[in-house]
């Protein structure tokens, strides 16, 4: 077995060394030797979506990327969406205002995964909404509160200042 | 009293946390010490255990200790304790925590490897050699049941566990009396439950070696305590189950399953933490799946279109194991006649074995079965006689006017079925006016115009709710003032601390954060049923109600007397006890509390019990019923066999709306499961019993680019048989969905197309039956 290779990233906004086998996950990596636990694993195989962070801007699935690839990147993760006050954020907010969740396992990569759509659309359509989530699975809610609380959020965002 | 939270759309209470990542499931936690687990699963659906060498597996690096059941024979041996045992199962059809001598399915776990990471675990994992000698593989339900068909267990006479009967009235003479008769045989297929958080769990021994506590991804905490600690020998107050946040349940996870087992006895083995977290491609093959029946019916009914009768005869394919008995066959003759007056009913069905793996209730359990075969066969007799479909059911239906209505089945308690309240023919009225069927042969026009097929369906349901015998809860006023609700009563997604909630601040008139909910903790209360069945709201609800009430009286008569004023001048405002219009005259709810606390030396105030808190158990007192219409649009791309769901409209009875937000979301979220059982979920297997879809690449989940926007309707007719008037709301979306979705896909392809009889329908299907 290869010997573990130390990372250095930046993950919210704070930097982070560790040390991590190569052929662990980036998902694993933040779950459990970061510890940042609200990163979920659904199927790990890169389908559900649960673990999309976003790497560097884009929005990626952490149990498709080695943690080794985020060395030198800037890693967002559903925590740091949380302001330093513990304030949520317009998503975070419309999620519960629109029943966007239930079991709240998906939540993370729904948030992430529109995180990143919101930054780069700023008056996304229902079907850019449904586009963007198309790779991540709910059981619960049948997409409709979270479609809602996108759509809510991105409205509010705008004239928000950058 | 006046209701402030109950009805309203309140956000969650659960929610902030769950937004910003700090929800606590099982994978979670990390105690310290833990190992981990990979299993050695079966490759093969049917064999004998001829040996397993863990020579090698054991000296690899990281490699605690490598079980088998044989290493835990100090502690305990044999089957499992079965969750819900039935008379007609003489020996019971459980699975050990690990496979000792025959394997009855692929994914069956025959070893454990205990390492000190899950990367150690499943290196070693791979290196154990298992020798299994193959045996012939029972893997089609009705083949099973055929004299010298292979058996599914090698030590039974029969594939056939069971054989079950329904009947009322006189069928033959029903039959021979009606002006028509149509037979068909419709197949419902198997799917898994698919919560987003696979099963988990850690077991933690404690330092004394006495207690043992299982965090498990369960929505049955109580029932793995009561089974976890017979199987072991224990009394139950050495084994604590706690169900953490839970990411769905959908039903499996009701089941208690031999992981839970085998990782408790790893960690009782070792003296360590041990956790076992299933990933996606076990879940397919080890949680369990449903609606895999095949059913032979006929309906004898009038030349008008009123259905009389139905006769038939159904098979169930169990699966290898039974855990949870006959639970889904004697749910499945249960939900017989449906919405539908018969005057006769005579069905029976037989419980098939094979080497499959095991099934227990997906959402709806067999509600959607039995509602897909009475829809199916409704839109029948409509075609047989010409008439429009929402004829022969508002003129079969059970009527207002008949409620209560004794269908003349009985339920799992043997009473009869009574259904409490409702209006069918209204939530059909209703369902088909919202999709505005007026306008429809201008939408199929239109549709037609640019090479579509547009169809309408319509499906409606009854469903049982609130199933006995009770959950319980504790109401108790803290000193500080905050409300503490302990309840067996575990929560996979669905609100339930939110719903418990809004309940005991109305009856104790305080704010709704100042409320916190103690779940799912074998701990926190004594005991639980499970949270299945859309239950919850109506037994653990009232019991909240109840116990609420009961504190809201003592804090009352506490205040009467320290205010010296009469109970009924008194109201509670913001957590304060107030003497009505005179401004001062208050002492808040945490003083009542300080002052029933005790003090050394002291005798309580006013001759009263301390403490100021009260338990309640809601005892059923008849199951509840809500029921509901279903219309929906599907455009069928004739070329291609595309099926899409365009517009669907839900009409759903659930009596009072405790939280409408939470409502809506438990019924979209359902209907979207529907939809998937009739369009897209398909675990298919080969015929040596070996599974061929089990990533999300070959077995597909619904998506959002594939849902439709979803509207619901609520019509509120409160149940008479619980305090809050409500009725169950977790499944009636999923119930009727695969039934309304077929139905106008049938309507699309037009009269030249056969019956459509099963689901789920594929494309090749759709351009097959348009050839």
């Amino acid at each position: 077995m290869q010997q573990p290779l130390v990372i250095t990233a930046t993950i919210n906004g704070r930097p982070v060394e560790r040390a991590a086998d190569p052929r662990m996950h980036l998902a694993d990596f933040l779950r459990h030797e970061v510890g940042l636990t609200g990163t979920h694993v659904g199927c790990e195989h890169g389908v559900c979506g649960s673990c999309t962070v976003i790497v560097d801007g884009r929005p990626v699935r952490s149990c498709l990327m080695l943690a080794v690839q985020v060395d030198g990147a800037a890693v967002e993760t559903v925590e740091g969406l949380t302001g330093a006050s513990g304030s949520l954020s317009r998503l975070q907010r419309a999620f519960s205002e629109h029943h966007a969740l239930q079991c709240g396992f998906c939540t993370p990569g729904m948030l992430m995964t529109l995180e990143a759509l919101l930054r780069t659309v700023l008056n996304p359509t229902e079907t850019d909404v449904r586009d963007a989530i198309s790779g991540n699975i709910c059981r619960c809610t049948g997409y409709q509160g979270i479609v809602e609380a996108a759509l809510t959020a991105a409205k509010d965002r705008q004239g928000e200042p950058a | 009293m006046s209701a402030r939270y109950f009805g309203a759309a309140v956000n969650r209470l659960e929610d902030p946390k769950l937004v910003s990542g700090a929800g606590r499931y099982v994978d979670d936690l990390h105690p310290a010490g833990l190992l981990h687990v990979a299993f050695v699963r079966s490759q093969r659906a049917h064999g004998l255990v001829r040996g397993v060498d863990a020579g090698a597996a054991a000296r690899m690096a990281g490699v605690v200790a490598v079980f088998t059941m044989a290493d835990f024979a100090d502690l305990a041996s044999g089957p499992m304790p079965p969750l819900a045992p039935h008379p007609l199962i003489k020996t019971p059809i459980t699975y050990w925590p690990l496979a000792a001598t025959e394997v009855r399915h692929v994914g069956e776990a025959i070893a454990m490897v205990v390492a000190d990471s899950r990367h150690a675990a499943e290196d070693a994992a791979a290196a154990v050699e298992v020798d299994i000698e193959p045996l012939p593989v029972a893997a089609d339900a009705i083949a099973a049941l055929a004299a010298d068909a292979p058996r599914a267990h090698s030590d039974r006479d029969s594939n056939l566990a069971a054989r079950l009967a329904a009947k009322f009235g006189d069928a033959d003479a029903v039959f021979a009396g009606a002006d028509h008769v149509v037979a068909e045989t419709i197949v419902t297929h198997r799917g898994g439950c698919h919560a987003m958080e696979c099963r988990g769990v850690v077991a933690v021994p404690d330092a004394m070696g006495e207690d043992l506590t299982v965090y498990t991804s369960s929505q049955s905490p109580f029932l793995v305590r009561r089974i976890l600690a017979a199987y072991l020998g224990r009394d139950e107050r050495h084994v604590r189950v706690v169900a953490p946040d839970v990411g769905g349940g959908f039903g499996p996870k009701a089941n208690v399953y031999p992981e839970e087992f085998a990782v408790a006895l790893a960690a009782l083995k070792l003296g360590r933490p041990v956790k076992w977290i299933e990933d996606r491609q076990e879940h397919f093959l080890t949680t369990t799946q449903q609606r895999d029946q095949i059913w032979t019916v006929e309906v004898a009914f009038t030349a008008e279109g009123r259905m009389l009768g139905l006769r038939g005869r159904g098979v169930h394919d169990n699966g290898a194991y039974a855990p949870y008995g006959l639970i889904l066959p004697i749910n499945a003759l249960g939900c017989f006649p449906g919405p539908y007056a018969l005057e006769a009913l005579d069905v029976t069905l037989d419980v098939a074995l094979t080497n499959m793996v095991p099934t227990s209730p997906v959402r709806g359990a067999s509600r959607p079965i039995v509602a897909f075969v009475l829809e199916r066969m409704a839109d029948r007799v409509a075609a047989h006689l010409g008439l429009p479909r929402e004829e022969v059911r508002r003129r079969s239906f059970v009527r207002a006017d008949q409620m209560p209505y004794e269908t003349g089945g009985k339920a799992r308690d043997g009473s009869p079925i009574s259904y409490d309240s409702g209006d069918y023919r209204q939530a059909l009225d209703l369902a088909l006016s919202k999709i505005d069927v007026a306008g429809f042969p201008a939408r199929r026009e239109a549709a037609l115009r640019r090479g579509k097929l547009l169809g309408l369906g319509m499906a409606s349901c009854v469903e049982d709710t609130g199933l006995g015998p009770f959950e319980g809860a504790t109401v108790r006023v803290t000193p500080a003032g905050k409300v503490v609700i302990a309840t067996g009563a575990s929560s996979q997604g669905q609100g339930h601390r939110t719903v418990f909630a809004q309940i005991a601040a109305d009856a104790l008139g305080v704010d709704i954060n100042d409320v916190i909910v103690d779940a799912a903790d074998t701990d926190k209360f004594p005991l639980g049923i499970s949270t299945i069945a859309s239950r919850i709201a109506v037994t653990a609800g009232s019991s909240v109600e109840m116990a609420a009430q009961k504190v809201r009286a003592k804090a009352l008569r506490f205040a009467s007397n320290r205010l010296e004023a009469g109970e009924q001048d008194l109201e509670i405002v913001d957590g304060a006890i107030q003497v009505k219009g005179v401004p001062g005259m208050s002492i808040t709810l945490a003083e009542v509390s300080r002052a029933l606390a005790g003090a050394a030396g002291m005798s309580t105030p006013y001759g009263m019990e301390p403490d100021l808190a009260a338990t309640a158990y809601f005892e059923s007192q008849g199951l509840t019923f809500a029921y509901g219409s279903n219309a929906c649009e599907v455009e069928i791309d004739p070329d291609t066999g595309d099926a899409r769901v365009v517009r669907y409209v839900v009409v759903h009875d659930c009596g009072r709306l405790i939280n409408p937000q939470i409502v809506d979301g438990q019924i979209i979220g359902g209907v979207v499961h529907g939809i998937g059982n009739a369009l897209f979920e398909r675990m298919l297997h080969d015929p040596e019993g070996q599974p061929l879809t089990t990533t999300y690449a070959d077995y597909l989940l619904p998506i959002a680019t594939e849902m439709p926007r979803i509207e619901v309707h609520h019509i509120e007719t409160p149940s008479p048989r619980n305090p809050l008037g409500v009725k169950g709301a977790g499944e009636g979306g999923t119930i009727p969905a695969a039934a309304c979705v077929i139905s106008a896909i049938q309507d699309a392809l037009g009269p030249a197309a056969p019956f459509v009889a099963h689901h789920p329908i594929s494309p090749q299907d759709i351009v097959a039956m348009l050839d």
